[in-house]
């Protein structure tokens, strides 16, 4: 239905068609969560809602069948807000606008229609769409070293998604090759156990890839220091999320009892990407890297979460996922924004911008302060669930492991912190800085829709979990055994 | 026998036709006739690819057993026969300029009689038969490699071409001699009951396979590839990187199942090593290349070990995912050849990756093209290049080739890498001094039009590959 909607709205190079058609579509996922709800207060308890299916490859069973559950609903609205906002923050997008629109609209259909999809070909396929779109946007209007950012981002990530196919062969063949629907495949729960220590290694490094696992995670700070703004956002704040879905509905879902036996292995390479990836941004001083390292280490954390099984982790990972995906698109939004203004992201360079363009400097402090945890935002409801979720797990690696992350919270305040202080107070030392303007409409417009988003993950959380709970539940008790 | 079962070889009775009617207006127009002599060979193509699709709904068996058809086969002739129709309609220019113009006709007829030898290739169920079609599809390939005579090196390519390939004969029919001294028949049918696996009948097949390998150019059977490819015209080289490959591919599918059926754990063993080879070392070559046509030189190479991933399965799931595969291949490919076709004359001296530089801004709808085809050739998706890719891969993990499918799949991620170097020229590098805005003409555009069409709607529309899958077997 929204994939109808993306493509059937055409190759317009005028902003109004991008705006109309975003605008569309966040009104879309916003009726959908609100008649999801609904229905399952009417009661309606099925896994998936909204299903459907064509068979395409028949000879193949390879159907386009999509259906929503609750998790998916909340990644729809995300995508849509990042997508919405994302069209305001590349407002002045220079060179060849209309290719850089289709290109971006190219990346959000991947992204919706992984969401959507429950088979598994279909999912690969709208994976890999998502992927490709990523080079030329990269490479085009990026900024930096783009051209070897994006070709090594494109490289890794394709590299991962080999991972990936040959486990979702794995799984095709494994179970019988009766079907691809990710559902059918659960319930028949027929796959050996030794094919299932194969593949669910594969499935989910090539999931983790995407998700910034620890050794994986090198396309992820060059490719977000030189995207252009709106795709950093988009990238950083649902195409990661994507690895982390793709870990908890494939490679969990479908290989419980690999995940249960390996699942310790992944947790230290997570754990060391959540600590590494704090660690790193420490001595950063570009923003963007700063922030990008960041992602890496709060997506390690999604990962965490989603490895340590329990039901309270797991709703920690999902709500970590939206409040993380909101959070750097707004950290990115506004660096793109400072970026265009001061023409330098090096942090020694700037001093006291908040008496320059005080909006965007309470934007950034915002977005800080939801980045570290406090209160009030989505970040402390997110981390909270996450740590209290992992330390129920009943035995010492994990809850050695938990308290070790724990340490994640404090460097991030160290890093977010500093970075605040630095370029946001102070004396306005750089001259050419002094006669630099504050926010346009548009990118007070994308900072406030952020922001609100932000605080209102934060304030109202249990509207979120209740609308995730139940997909989760039914996931978490395939896998526990 | 009745003569009217000669009627049933419809497709090569047809094609014969035509190849008799371009002789005769070859000989006999003059003048204004044959500025549309290329009009008339595109409608004449056409006429015959629909003789060809409504053929045979039954099998057909000729001559005692010599000569067979069914739909598959029929399927397969058509789809060679459309490639022909794009390759000739993106020859145009080239038939024009000064130096062909008076040889046109020429060309259709090499053209035409090599497509005969395919059709009997592919008909033939006997050694004999199999033979003269190869030797027919082949030698006036080397005509036409060596067509540009006092240009580029194309003397050189077809010199290359004509030795090595009747070198890959002579090899092929030692292959063949063998199996006739063990068998003492040369029918397939007759040979499959008596081929048991024995050392003669193993040294036999590496022969023959050697011979093939030759055509479908794998490695280690490769070493021609890359000169020819260069010195040949490109509408030539187009061909042959496409039509005569998919030949070859169809008729080795068809021995290695019907004759070797009993042989199958030593023919994919064989083809194991070889798709390895050739995916694995065509890919390290081609990032070195600069030289677009070298570059697609080792593209097909690595394309055709992808092919043969198909191939190892051998069974009717194989066959599809094989059909489907170079169907798509032939749009993406015959896409990427008629932009060089149509930007070459602007480079002296052949087109160079760097050539392509700042493309986009000049020629924006040709880059866009490429890039699709580019794209569709690395197994991009949405473009029909994801889908068959996946399809054969599919099938050479049913047959339990996992290793073979994970060489496959990180070699991918390498062929992505030199693909996109051209896709980075185009969109991303920066030039002084770009190609020139290119009008095509009518004809190279109709059959861009058409590669364009395939490479979007091939994978998204399922019928195609069910209506294959249906035909398998």
């Amino acid at each position: 239905m929204l994939v109808a909607l993306w493509m059937s709205r055409g190759i317009k190079q005028i902003r109004t068609v991008m705006v109309a058609g975003s605008t569309l579509l966040l009104a879309l996922s916003v009726y959908l969560t609100i008649d999801f709800i609904a229905m399952r207060n009417a009661g309606i308890t099925d896994a998936q809602l909204y299903t459907d299916s064509w068979s395409w490859y028949t000879p193949l069973n390879i159907c386009y069948s999509i259906g929503v559950d609750g998790i998916s609903v909340a990644m729809l609205l995300l995508s849509s807000i990042i997508v919405f906002t994302g069209t305001f923050a590349s407002w002045n997008m220079k060179p060849l606008t209309k290719e850089y629109f289709l290109w971006y609209t190219l990346l959000s259909l991947g992204v919706y229609g992984f969401f959507i999809s429950t088979d598994l070909f279909t999912m690969f396929m709208f994976y890999e769409t998502a992927l490709i779109p990523m080079y030329l946007l990269i490479g085009v209007w990026g900024s930096g070293r783009k051209e070897y950012s994006a070709m090594k981002l494109t490289l890794m990530l394709m590299g991962g998604s080999a991972f990936l196919l040959m486990g979702i062969l794995g799984i095709y063949f494994g179970s019988g090759a009766t079907t691809m629907n990710i559902h059918e495949i659960a319930q028949m729960a027929n796959i050996p156990v030794n094919i299932q220590y194969i593949f669910f290694p594969l499935t989910f490094i090539g999931f983790g890839v995407l998700g910034a696992l620890f050794p994986f995670h090198t396309w992820s700070p060059d490719g977000h220091a030189s995207a252009p703004t709106a795709v950093s956002m988009l990238h950083a704040g649902v195409l990661m999320k994507l690895g982390g879905y793709g870990c908890f509905r494939i490679a969990m879902y479908l290989l419980p009892q690999a995940a249960n036996e390996l699942a310790w292995i992944f947790i230290i390479l997570t754990t060391i990407s959540v600590v590494y990836g704090a660690l790193s941004a420490i001595s950063q001083t570009d923003l963007k890297y700063i922030n990008a390292y960041s992602s890496v280490s709060h997506c390690g954390l999604v990962l965490f979460a989603l490895l340590m099984m329990t039901r309270t982790a797991c709703t920690g990972a999902i709500l970590q996922m939206l409040s993380h995906g909101l959070m750097t698109a707004l950290f990115f939004a506004l660096i793109g924004m400072i970026y265009g203004r001061t023409h330098t992201r090096d942090i020694h360079k700037m001093q006291g911008l908040m008496k320059i363009m005080p909006f965007l400097a309470v934007g950034y402090v915002i977005a800080g302060l939801a980045n570290l945890g406090l209160p009030g935002f989505s970040g402390f409801i997110a981390e909270m669930t996450i740590f209290v979720g992992a330390f129920s797990v009943n035995d010492t690696f994990h809850r050695v492991v938990t308290i070790i992350a724990c340490t994640s919270i404090v460097i991030t305040a160290v890093y977010i912190l500093r970075v605040v202080g630095k370029i946001l107070y102070g004396k306005p030392e750089n001259k050419e800085h002094l006669e630099l303007t504050d926010a346009s409409w548009h990118e007070k417009f994308t900072v406030i829709c952020l922001i609100i988003s932000v605080a209102g993950l934060g304030i109202l959380p249990m509207w979120v979990s209740n609308l995730i709970n139940s997909g989760v539940a039914n996931i978490i008790s395939n896998i526990q055994p | 026998m009745n003569y009217l079962e000669f009627l049933l070889m419809r497709p090569e009775i047809s094609l014969l036709s035509i190849f008799v009617i371009i002789f005769l207006f070859d000989l006999m127009a003059t003048g204004r006739y044959r500025r549309i002599f290329h009009g008339i060979v595109c409608l004449l193509m056409l006429a015959h690819t629909y003789i060809c699709m409504t053929g045979s709904a039954e099998e057909i068996t000729l001559f005692g057993g010599m000569y067979y058809n069914n739909p598959m086969l029929s399927f397969m002739k058509a789809m060679l026969t459309c490639g022909s129709i794009l390759v000739i309609l993106q020859a145009n220019r080239w038939l024009r300029s000064a130096s062909t113009y008076y040889k046109q006709g020429e060309f259709y007829i090499l053209m035409l009689s090599t497509l005969i030898g395919m059709y009997f290739m592919l008909s033939a169920r006997h050694f004999l038969l199999l033979f003269i079609g190869i030797e027919l599809a082949s030698l006036p390939l080397a005509c036409l490699v060596a067509f540009d005579k006092y240009r580029h090196h194309s003397a050189e390519a077809g010199i290359k071409y004509i030795l090595s390939s009747m070198f890959s004969s002579a090899v092929m029919l030692y292959g063949i001699s063998f199996l006739y001294g063990s068998c003492g028949t040369l029918y397939f049918s007759d040979m499959a009951t008596i081929l048991s696996g024995s050392p003669i009948h193993i040294f036999a097949l590496v022969m023959f396979f050697a011979g093939l390998g030759f055509k479908i150019s794998l490695v280690p059977f490769h070493l021609w590839t890359a000169d020819s490819y260069q010195g040949a015209p490109t509408v030539v080289t187009a061909y042959l990187s496409v039509i005569s490959k998919g030949a070859a591919v169809f008729t080795l599918f068809i021995v290695l199942t019907k004759v070797f059926a009993n042989m199958i754990v030593e023919w994919q063993a064989i083809i194991y090593i070889l798709t390895i080879a050739s995916i694995t070392i065509a890919n390290l070559f081609a990032i070195k290349q600069h030289d677009i046509k070298r570059f697609m030189a080792f593209s097909s190479i690595s394309q055709a070990g992808y092919i043969m991933l198909a191939v190892i399965n051998g069974t009717a799931h194989g066959m599809t995912a094989m059909v489907f595969y170079i169907l798509v291949y032939i749009v993406a490919n015959l896409a990427v050849f008629g932009v060089i076709e149509s930007i070459e004359h602007q480079c002296t001296d052949g087109v160079k990756r760097e050539d392509f530089n700042g493309f986009y801004r000049s020629n924006p709808r040709l880059a866009f093209l490429m890039t699709l085809a580019l794209f569709s050739l690395a197994g991009i998706p949405p473009f029909a290049g994801f889908f068959s890719k996946f399809f054969v891969f599919m099938s050479a993990f049913d047959a339990g080739f996992m290793i073979l499918v994970f060489i496959a799949l990180i070699n991918t991620v390498i062929s992505l890498y030199y693909y996109l170097l051209i896709v980075k020229a185009m969109f991303i590098n920066q030039n002084d001094n770009p190609i020139k805005p290119i009008k095509c003409d009518l004809f190279t555009r109709i059959s861009l039009t058409f590669c364009l069409l395939g490479i979007v709607f091939l994978g998204i529309c399922s019928f195609v590959y069910i209506n294959i899958d249906k035909l398998s077997f």
